[in-house]
């Protein structure tokens, strides 16, 4: 029941990547399941090195999420943020990620960051089907 | 073959660089040429696991590297020299003693001093001054990001605004 105060919804995570790659995939990710408020989005267009892996350093510290996706495993993003998590144990990092692997871990509600990664990451892989052949 | 490429890129290895010129240029390796990359076993480790197992990946100072051009340039598979600032880049023009003959802008992105260019460099005014030695030596110095966009000669690339 609710009593009029809107709740809001804590971070669990933070998707990183090229151009508008993370808001498109959270928002198909929120219209999906509407729980695409779990993510914070984050790009890498005209960035440095430096301002990416800063940037991301306070936005896990803004968020105390525990886990970063990122697109590509050569990005810029993913290169920072693997940097970054040398000092940060526990923090994980999953790149080459996919809508089906996103939806999956925002309708976990698994509390342990990487039991819900990892099932996540199984139904991801699995979710990539050739048709046709 | 001859190198593909001489690149300037603040990113160094990264999707740009492995996917956007990697796979039209059929890339068979990337020479990173960093000082301080070259001394730490943990950088290198992390672009390694960045390129693609086809693609090699060595990693040199800039004195190492402009000893071995001429051994790169006889590689069967062409390949990328990839420097993170436009200071390394002049130095190994400088090293190499003719064996650069173009230079590729690629990314340079905003720090405090930088005036914008381009949406993909920015430039301090020492870093112009570079770029006009290296072309001053016969360096045919042109900003393009992707294989696809146009190249932007020196000339034009200082004239430039982002939103212009």
């Amino acid at each position: 029941m609710s009593d009029g105060v809107e709740q809001e919804t804590p971070v669990r995570a933070i998707v990183a990547g090229h151009g508008t790659f993370a808001s498109g995939i959270i928002s198909a990710v929120d219209q999906i399941t509407g729980r695409g408020g779990q993510f914070v989005a984050f790009s890498n267009t005209g960035l440095g090195l430096d301002d990416i892996q800063g940037t991301l350093a306070a936005a896990l510290d803004a968020s105390h999420a525990r886990v970063i996706f990122t697109d590509l495993p050569a990005g810029s993003c993913t290169m920072a943020v693997r940097r970054m998590i040398r000092d940060r144990p526990g923090v994980l990092l999953v790149t080459g990620i996919n809508l089906s692997l996103l939806l999956d871990f925002a309708m976990q509600d698994d509390a342990d960051p990487a039991h819900a990664v990892q099932a996540a990451l199984d139904r991801g892989r699995a979710s990539m089907v050739v048709h046709g052949a | 073959m001859p190198i593909a490429l001489y690149r300037i890129d603040d990113r160094l290895i990264h999707g740009q660089v492995v996917v956007g010129w990697g796979q039209p240029l059929e890339l068979g390796f990337i020479v990173l040429v960093d000082d301080e990359v070259a001394s730490s076993e943990w950088e290198q480790e992390l672009y390694r696991m960045g390129v693609p197992p086809e693609m090699a990946v060595y990693f040199h100072t800039v004195g190492d590297a402009a000893n071995q051009l001429a051994e790169f340039e006889r590689n069967p598979k062409p390949g990328i020299v990839l420097v993170g600032d436009i200071g390394t880049m002049q130095r190994l023009v400088t090293a190499s003693a003719g064996q650069v003959r173009t230079v590729n802008v690629g990314g340079v992105h905003h720090s405090p001093g930088r005036v914008g260019r381009l949406r993909y460099v920015f430039l301090t005014p020492a870093e112009e001054e570079g770029l006009k030695e290296m072309a001053a030596h016969g360096v045919d110095v042109t900003a393009q990001d992707v294989p696809s966009a146009r190249p932007v000669p020196l000339a034009e690339l200082l004239q430039s605004s982002p939103g212009a």
